[in-house]
């Protein structure tokens, strides 16, 4: 059996008495770009925020590579692996394109350097601020990135601002990249090419993807297994013919 | 010839104003609240100059016991009063920080009495140039804070902490979730302003050599004006908006007629300027997209 990266257990989250998600279960293996869908209000981004910690959920568990993540930080969640993008983008504005990569880069253990060192502008303190150069140029290189590297983040255009997006997850390290919308608000041709670079992010960076996406020829064509979200509980899961083709699921999206 | 000598002493009274207004702005910034003990902070120093140069006589020694001291005060200020509070109404933080000013204003009262104290660190008396002089101080005051602002503009823009200052500051969840520890960096900033705050004290007790529990007040009041003059948030602002108003300070008390009313005229200016310029000189436009 394959080796398992995320395991979701029985999770839920209630909003006062709302309950947003209840009885969540998946499990997504080594390498594999997983779907999650479900129509607006399903509680798919809920998901992504009990993961990446900004919420703590109420009830069940979920492991990253066997090690329980439960309620752990946002900054804990991130050192240990999992990263993200958001449904509105959420860059730096303000910062240069480059910049937004070397935040991405802030945690690593490879580029540490004092507080001390870097206020006093000792040698060390250069060493370290090139070598994170030039790890985010190699970044921005794969996402065809490079030459706007000193441009400000929010003077990018929308399809770039959504690549300079999963650029800054990458550089966190993470095993696990969690892509909330990548395809929103694009047009078939950057969609098939976003699905390209999705793959080849998978492999470059020998990661695992979990994906929201509404777009269901990009989820069917890039996911390996979805699971199906409705009123915040699993209606559906399988590979996407198996699911797209469940009454149940056609269902929720089309009604009776 | 007068002039140039009105200028270079405001100047150096900008540069005080600038350090003491980089602290306002930079908490302002990343820790969106308003630290109005700020000011006290400076007190603190000044209490502390005092005290390890009575003891000493030494006057770098009692600068940098002073800087310890205020890093110290400021860093403990941020954990056991403002941190429990994050997440909290900006009102209740406000509120807080007014609470901590009193309190450091009036524990310096209870140990010191509230007769100023007059402490003389260093006399560097003047240098004549022609027809006109200047006080050797503020030369000095004025090199030292361009070099120390200088350093501050490097450390923030070229440095890994600095960048994650701006990211918290920018976006403060979405910064969090790419592993910058927030709380550390506000730390960092409480830090970092406090350290400036004892230096501006320290240039501030050259030039007007008194300590008392409220010292730390005007100079205070004068530095916020000065960084929302500049545009509260920015750290250019903050520099700007310090010089400027050192030298409309020192100008306007230039001319006995109009001195008695210089601090009136500062903060009118500042009314009319907000009027024209909400944000501040170098203060972001906020644009609502639609």
């Amino acid at each position: 059996m394959a080796e398992i990266v995320l395991d979701v257990q029985d999770l839920g989250i209630s909003f006062g008495g709302l309950k947003a998600v209840q009885h969540v279960n998946f499990q997504i293996e080594k390498n594999q770009i997983y779907g999650l869908v479900g129509p607006n209000g399903a509680g798919k981004t809920t998901i992504f925020n009990i993961l990446t910690g900004v919420y703590k959920p109420t009830t069940g568990r979920f492991y990253l590579n066997g090690k329980e993540l439960t309620g752990k930080s946002q900054q804990t969640i991130c050192h240990k692996g999992i990263a993200r993008t958001f449904q509105n983008i959420r860059l730096f504005n303000n910062m240069s394109v480059i910049h937004n990569v070397m935040v991405g880069l802030h945690d690593q253990p490879e580029f540490k350097c004092s507080l001390f060192a870097s206020m006093l502008r000792l040698p060390v303190h250069f060493r370290k601020e090139k070598a994170m150069r030039e790890k985010a140029k190699e970044l921005l290189k794969i996402f065809d990135l490079y030459e706007e590297r000193n441009n400000l983040s929010c003077n990018l255009p929308y399809g770039k601002q959504r690549k300079l997006e999963i650029a800054r997850a990458l550089a966190t390290n993470p095993k696990l990249l969690l892509l909330d919308e990548p395809a929103a608000g694009m047009n078939p041709n950057e969609t098939a090419e976003l699905m390209e670079t999705v793959r080849n992010i998978r492999d470059t960076f020998d990661i695992t993807v979990l994906l929201i996406e509404h777009d269901m020829k990009f989820v069917s064509g890039l996911c390996d297994q979805i699971t199906v979200l409705n009123f915040g509980t699993t209606l559906a899961q399988g590979t996407a013919e198996e699911v797209l083709n469940d009454p149940e699921v056609i269902k929720a999206y089309l009604g009776d | 010839m007068e002039f140039i000598s009105i200028l270079i002493n405001g100047l150096s009274l900008g540069g005080v104003y600038a350090l003491i207004a980089l602290g306002y702005t930079m908490v302002y910034g990343i820790a969106k609240m308003l630290n109005f003990a700020h000011g006290d902070i400076i007190m603190v120093g000044g209490y502390t100059i005092y005290v390890f140069f009575t003891m000493t006589g030494h006057p770098l020694l009692a600068i940098a016991a002073a800087c310890v001291m205020c890093v110290v005060l400021g860093v403990v200020m941020e954990k056991l009063a403002y941190k429990p509070l994050r997440g909290a109404s900006p009102l209740a933080v406000l509120i807080t920080a007014i609470g901590v000013s009193y309190l450091l204003q009036s524990v310096a009262q209870m140990l010191y009495g509230s007769a100023p104290k007059t402490v003389i660190i260093a006399n560097f008396g003047v240098v004549t140039v022609g027809s006109f002089s200047i006080s050797i101080a503020s030369l000095l005051i004025l090199a030292a804070s361009a070099l120390i602002m200088t350093v501050l503009t490097l450390f923030i823009k070229f440095s890994k902490v600095g960048r994650a200052m701006i990211a918290v500051s920018e976006d403060r969840g979405a910064a969090q979730l790419m592993g910058v520890n927030v709380n550390g960096i506000i730390t960092v900033t409480f830090l970092i302003g406090s350290f400036l705050a004892a230096v501006a004290g320290a240039f501030y007790l050259l030039k007007y050599p008194s300590i008392s529990n409220t010292m730390g007040s005007m100079p205070g009041i004068k530095a916020f004006t000065a960084a929302v003059i500049g545009g509260i948030g920015s750290i250019p602002g903050a520099m700007l908006g310090g010089l400027l108003l050192g030298v409309i300070e020192c100008l306007f008390n230039a001319f006995p007629a109009i001195a008695p009313y210089t601090d009136a005229i500062e903060f009118a200016l500042l009314i009319l300027l907000l009027l024209v310029r909400p944000n501040g000189i170098l203060g972001k436009k906020r644009r609502e997209k639609v």
